[in-house]
């Protein structure tokens, strides 16, 4: 049965039951693959000249894929390049067809597969916005009346009426995200567009993830960023080679995911995909200066994060890392259990508490904790690497930088007379 | 959100997502759309340009002035009405000619929206004839003013001109069907069609009526064109109503049968052909 959760608690089970809610895709044996030839072969001359039938190289790009969504859930798809989850996000969106198997669907869908393609850089935002709601299967007038929301989220209804060629990238974006929330559409797929804008914007669009996990609404999210796949969804799918390799809770598959990039280095023999980690983070949180528990910290304030693990199979050799990641992923410090502080094993059953005390040198912002844990003291053979075990927020005067530190500053002119 | 169980909400309506097609979300969303890049496609070829729309003009006009000077002055042919029926003729084979001309490369042009937005892919080909077919539809405007003052008089088969329109623009619609789908697989179509299209247009008689060719095997051939008949008939109707028509051309309704049937083939052809085509263009571009 589902759990209540904090909002932003650790990756556990997401406080909503699905089971009730009805099936709204469904995938039964997607199978597709590509011929691609080895010279192709894209003129008549050489179709002509070419005697010989060319050579084919077959790629599949997705083998037996089959699973269900149901409504309302926020559905993560991950894997690495080429493990075939965009062509899955274009067989869903009727961009590819499927060689065998078959998708079926209840409501309308609206594929986002990259923001702001099908804009026309000679038009204007009203003007695109318009399309743009057409091609996603509104009426026209229905399409018009989006308008005002769609500008006033991406904050540019001074610029209605300027060509989007006069845009600047950053407006760009903004528009075409806003143009992609606003649809509504009951089925939302989306390819890699978390990244997008300046900070403040990725605040609000983080924003409205959250709203989307909470809302009737369906959304497909592929993408490689573990963070949001933990995050966001409510359950999650691993592709590998095309082949479903995990399904379910976000955290595992994260998990496997990671397992799955690390494969080349040496692993411990019996530990196998899909089980829970050795250790476990049970809960991790902020402290102020009292030792009560605090969701934000303002700069310049001792920072004091603390964590509680558990171990639930004997780990040889653990270490734990910490990094703390900004909104744009980059992680702007980090530390680790001292070595000489580590024991040489734990044992299933021990819980582990983690306290940490740093003067806070983080720029205002919302920012994430990683955690990663290995064994044998050997950093690629992984035990756990929770992308998400805590986020915070840094408060206060905002200045240039992702991280700041008093400086002295001496100002002096010299020479002449200037003019 | 309530953590008892729920009573199961009743499972909705599957539809199978047949992956995408010629026309693919429904014929409303089709017919919006084609519509507004037309629309937008139309308004944007005269934006940025001080005299908008003169300009479309201005090439039909050009080629009329040379045309006139070499066989009214140097050739000297001696056809009613010649002056009007060679610009008559002029806008109404722009329809074809930038049609086709402009959608052979259409849809490897729109390549963005075809690999990653659900997109019904004959939207494209056919917005690419619709900016044609509303350049066309001013220039006519222009076209029957300069009709009536070289003073032809309006008679009742003006009204038959939408059949002769109708002819051309579907003609042109799959045509440009055919040329576009077939240049995703071979890039070269578009080469070839550039020199096509000039020799089509010498071998339909558009600055030259049929009727100053004495029966011969190019008689034939331009016969078989379908286009041929098309203007022949729309010479008899609109320009001069001594003119013979197109069945008096061919020779009798027998006669027309290879014409009718290449129309009616090409017709079949694009339609199949884009149909066929159509699900594999996003992978094959």
């Amino acid at each position: 049965m589902a759990v209540e959760t904090t909002q932003d608690g650790p990756a556990t089970p997401r406080g909503r039951d699905f089971d009730a809610e009805p099936v709204v895709i469904e995938a039964r044996g997607v199978t597709k693959s590509f011929r691609l030839p080895v010279n192709k072969i894209s003129s008549l001359k050489e179709q002509i000249t070419t005697f010989s039938r060319p050579d084919y190289r077959e790629l599949h790009a997705l083998r037996d894929v089959s699973f269900e969504i149901r409504r309302g859930e926020f559905f993560g798809i991950v894997g690495r390049n080429g493990s075939g989850k965009s062509t899955l996000l274009k067989v869903l969106a009727s961009i590819y067809a499927a060689d065998s198997g078959r998708v079926r669907m209840a409501g309308r869908l609206a594929p986002f597969i990259e923001l702001g393609v099908g804009f026309n850089p000679e038009l204007t935002a009203r003007e695109n916005v318009e399309l743009n709601g057409v091609m996603m299967g509104l009426e026209r007038r229905q399409a018009r009346s989006r308008l005002g929301a769609v500008l006033e989220f991406a904050e540019l209804e001074e610029f209605v009426d300027m060509k989007l060629k006069n845009y600047s990238s950053g407006m760009l974006v903004r528009l075409a995200f806003s143009v992609m929330i606003q649809s509504d559409a009951e089925i939302l797929l989306i390819d890699e567009v978390l990244a997008v804008g300046d900070a403040a914007f990725q605040q609000k669009c983080a924003d409205v993830f959250h709203e989307m996990r909470d809302s009737e609404r369906t959304v497909i999210l592929v993408t490689h960023d573990m963070g949001a796949v933990e995050h966001y969804c409510h359950r999650a799918m691993l592709l590998h080679d095309g082949e479903v390799r995990g399904m379910g809770d976000p955290g595992e598959v994260a998990r496997k995911y990671l397992r799955l990039n690390f494969e080349s280095a040496p692993s411990s023999g019996e530990d196998s995909l899909g089980e829970v980690a050795d250790i476990v983070v049970e809960d991790a949180w902020l402290e102020d200066a009292d030792g009560q528990r605090a969701t934000n910290v303002e700069k310049g304030e001792e920072l004091r994060f603390c964590a509680e693990l558990e171990a639930k199979r004997d780990v040889e050799g653990p270490t734990f890392g910490f990094t703390f990641a900004n909104p744009d992923g980059v992680e702007v410090m980090g530390f680790g259990v001292p070595l000489g502080d580590l024991p040489e094993r734990v044992a299933a059953g021990q819980r582990i508490q983690i306290r940490s005390k740093v003067e806070n040198r983080l720029a205002p912002g919302r920012y994430v904790v990683r955690c990663w844990i290995h064994r044998n003291r050997n950093i690629s053979d992984i035990v756990l690497y929770s992308p998400h075990i805590l986020d915070f927020v840094v408060f206060g005067k905002d200045e240039a930088g992702v991280a700041f530190f008093e400086t002295e500053v001496e100002f002096e002119l010299k020479g002449g007379e200037g003019r | 959100m309530s953590v008892e169980a729920k009573a199961p909400a009743p499972p909705l309506e599957l539809r199978e997502v047949r992956g995408p097609s010629a026309t693919g979300g429904g014929s409303r969303r089709f017919f919006e759309l084609l519509w507004l890049i037309s629309a937008t496609e139309f308004k944007k070829s005269f934006h940025c340009t001080a005299f908008g729309y003169i300009w479309s003009l201005v090439r039909p006009l050009m080629l009329f002035g040379v045309l006139l000077v070499v066989f009214t002055r140097i050739f000297r042919f001696n056809v009613p009405n010649y002056p009007v029926l060679l610009l008559f003729n002029l806008v109404v084979f722009g329809l074809f000619q930038e049609g086709t001309g402009s959608a052979v490369g259409s849809v490897l042009a729109q390549e963005g929206i075809v690999r990653k937005t659900q997109f019904p892919r004959l939207v494209i080909p056919l917005s690419s004839v619709m900016v044609a077919l509303f350049t066309m539809g001013l220039n006519l405007i222009a076209v029957f003013g300069f009709i009536l003052a070289y003073g032809v008089d309006p008679r009742w088969t003006w009204l038959l001109l939408p059949v002769i329109l109708l002819l051309v623009f579907v003609i042109t619609c799959a045509a440009s069907l055919l040329l576009s789908a077939l240049n995703v697989r071979f890039r070269d179509i578009a080469i070839i069609w550039t020199v096509a299209a000039t020799v089509l247009m010498y071998g339909t008689p558009i600055i030259y009526p049929i009727t100053i060719l004495e029966s011969s095997f190019l008689k034939d051939v331009l016969l078989g064109n379908p286009l041929t008949l098309i203007f022949e008939q729309a010479r008899a109707w609109i320009i001069d109503p001594t003119a013979p028509g197109a069945v008096t051309v061919a020779g009798g309704w027998l006669n027309m049968l290879p014409a009718a049937v290449i129309y009616v083939l090409t017709c079949v052809l694009g339609v199949w052909v884009f149909k066929r085509e159509a699900p594999k263009i996003a992978e094959r571009l």
